[in-house]
């Protein structure tokens, strides 16, 4: 009998230690955006003050939210962001997954020489080859174009390789079946490995969707004119200019972040299970 | 189809029929099996190449088939990712301005290396990003993983919350650092004033001189440890529960457990993350140019990097050959660490 009460007592104390290193943690995640926000309707002097500080002034200063609109052209960098991101997105999606079928359920020559070379990039920083790539896009006049950005961002190795290693868990008897009931490879992959990839998708959806949103080395390079830039590219002009209006700052932050929040928001309950098979975890 | 194509089918269906019963009974020796197989295969091509009466045999059409879906990726990589890989290596050992002529300079752009102090710089600092960077994130992550995979109230709220970092603009997230860790109006520093009593003149300068490279790993580890906790977390949950099980019923403590079970279990897990992450830290540049960088983003000896360095030299100075020299540098070391990972995964594992 004491015995379960000291051990009761010990998986008590074992509980409580564990809540109170979780709601460290996460007060250290939630601090910076619940700061965000708070001082996105704040005025300059109300941003700072400490004692007391209060999360919601009294007046809160929604104006900032209007005036982010007109102290820049947020309109055009929020339309090229959109437009750079769906893009590259569902090109990234097709191609991706297309390529991947072919890797992993179809036998044709140099299969393991293609795939290889698809492999040794990934370890490659794109930094590395960042600049010779930036002078072939310029002689094929793609410099200061979107175009520019949706080249490089849809097409990646690690696209490839993460839809491969979820198709390959997938029974090779399904689309087995599929042929011989004589439907196409090109039916197989789209009423059959389509449906099935889900986890997949979504995963890579949320990666690519987030890497293309909050690029700024990409777009620095190649997006020079104002009407060309993005939200990552205008916020951080917007910084440089203005650096001590806090709370228009903070209104920006707060718009851009709203978009990547949904889209793993919905995303997000496929994602551990994505992250899962895709073979992401080694 | 004439008389005699029909009797060369013949002959070569016999020949393929000998030999698949032939390894169907078994064949002793592997050496004799596998060349078997290789003419069973080459039979079988030519068979229905000759049986179709096309010139394009049916592999060959399957074959098609196959890099009609490769293409569409494909030629995309090629053009943008391969082709300028292979022109990155060749430029290291060129000087060209992207205009004027191009000049073959051998290896001088690499002994130009050796004696600028800007890149040693970005170099040493870099090194010490990534050792700081690397192990404090995957300590972090994986701690955090495993109190997720545990039945917590709440569960689905922190996984979403550790993931926000992850997800928000870095644009975004560290103009908020700067306001929290401002040095002297930021709360970080007010507390340090007023609860600690730091005099004013002691207060830190997060983001200059020396506690810059500090801020920056500190700054990482809070961006993207969410990130490698969900791959983390997908490996904790490929172990199997019985071993667990096994483990209370011989005694094991909570300690033993992680010793002992969860810690090997997650090896290739651990493997991909410290590869993955090491990766990622030589890449670093916008966390240092929109933490540390001036106005208009220029870094100082204290907080350049190697990134920050190939975008000087190449967009700002135009010295195309120089920049791409650094580049090799960066693509060197990714690779060496990544090999000696390898390596020492593959001796581990035997």
């Amino acid at each position: 009998m004491a015995k379960t009460k000291s051990k009761s007592k010990h998986d008590l104390i074992k509980k409580v230690v564990l809540y109170v290193i979780l709601i460290i943690i996460a007060a250290l995640m939630a601090i910076p955006f619940i700061w965000m926000l708070s001082a996105s309707i704040k005025s300059d002097r109300e941003v700072f003050q400490m004692d007391p500080f209060v999360l919601i002034p009294k007046n809160p200063k929604w104006s900032n939210y209007v005036q982010i609109w007109t102290k820049i052209p947020m309109l055009t960098f929020v339309k090229n962001t959109v437009f750079l991101t769906i893009i590259v997105t569902l090109l990234q999606l097709f191609t991706s997954s297309f390529a991947a079928y072919a890797f992993a359920k179809l036998q044709f020559k140099f299969r393991n020489g293609l795939f290889l070379a698809y492999i040794a990039t990934i370890a490659m920083p794109w930094q590395v080859y960042m600049v010779p790539q930036f002078l072939m896009m310029r002689s094929f006049g793609l410099n200061d174009k979107l175009l520019a950005i949706i080249c490089l961002q849809a097409f990646s190795a690690f696209g490839v390789f993460m839809m491969k290693q979820f198709y390959e868990g997938i029974p090779n008897e399904l689309s087995e079946a599929a042929r011989i009931d004589g439907m196409t490879e090109y039916q197989i992959y789209s009423h059959i490995m389509l449906p099935l990839s889900k986890p997949a998708l979504s995963t890579l959806t949320i990666f690519t969707f987030v890497n293309t949103w909050n690029d700024y080395l990409g777009p620095l390079i190649y997006l020079k004119s104002t009407s060309k830039k993005t939200i990552q590219l205008g916020l951080k002009m917007f910084i440089s200019q203005y650096s001590s209006d806090y709370g228009l700052i903070m209104a920006g932050s707060v718009l851009s972040l709203i978009p990547v929040i949904i889209v793993f928001m919905c995303l997000q309950k496929y994602f551990v299970e994505g992250v899962a098979s895709t073979g992401l975890k080694g | 189809m004439g008389e005699r194509k029909v009797a060369e089918i013949n002959t070569l269906q016999a020949e393929l029929d000998e030999l698949i019963a032939r390894v169907c009974g078994g064949i002793e020796n592997k050496k004799e099996e596998k060349k078997c197989l290789s003419r069973i295969e080459k039979l079988r091509r030519t068979l229905s190449k000759k049986r179709s009466g096309s010139r394009l045999s049916r592999d060959f059409k399957r074959d098609l088939v196959s890099y009609s879906f490769i293409a569409p990726n494909f030629i995309g990589f090629a053009v943008f990712t391969l082709i300028p890989i292979v022109f990155a290596f060749a430029l290291a050992f060129l000087k060209w301005d992207g205009s004027n002529a191009i000049e073959f300079m051998g290896l001088k752009n690499f002994k130009r290396l050796g004696s600028d102090v800007f890149f040693k710089a970005a170099f040493k600092n870099t090194i010490i990003y990534c050792i700081g960077t690397v192990p404090l994130t995957m300590i972090a992550s994986l701690a955090l993983a495993i109190i997720l995979n545990q039945k917590v109230r709440g569960r689905a709220i922190f996984r979403t919350l550790s993931f926000f970092p992850y997800v928000g603009s870095l644009v975004a997230v560290t103009s908020v650092w700067k306001m929290l860790f401002h040095p002297s109006k930021g709360p970080i520093n007010s507390i340090l004033y007023h609860v600690f009593n730091v005099p004013v003149d002691k207060l830190p300068q997060w983001f200059s001189g020396g506690l810059v490279l500090l801020s920056l790993i500190l700054f990482s580890v809070w961006k993207y440890m969410g990130y490698y906790m969900v791959i983390y977390l997908a490996g904790l949950q490929g172990i199997s529960g019985e071993l667990y099980e096994a483990g209370s019923l011989d005694g094991a403590n909570t300690w033993q457990k992680f010793k002992y079970i969860t810690w090997p279990q997650l090896r290739s897990t651990t493997f991909f993350v410290v590869v993955m992450l090491t990766i990622n830290c030589f890449k670093v540049y916008d966390i240092a140019i929109m933490l540390a960088g001036g106005g208009s983003g220029e870094l100082t000896t204290s907080s350049t990097v190697l990134v920050y360095y190939i975008y000087q030299k190449a967009f700002v100075d135009w010295d195309l050959g120089y920049s791409s020299a650094v580049a090799m540098v960066l693509f060197a070391i990714v690779l060496l660490v990544t090999v000696v990972q390898f390596a020492y995964q593959k001796k581990t594992a035997d």
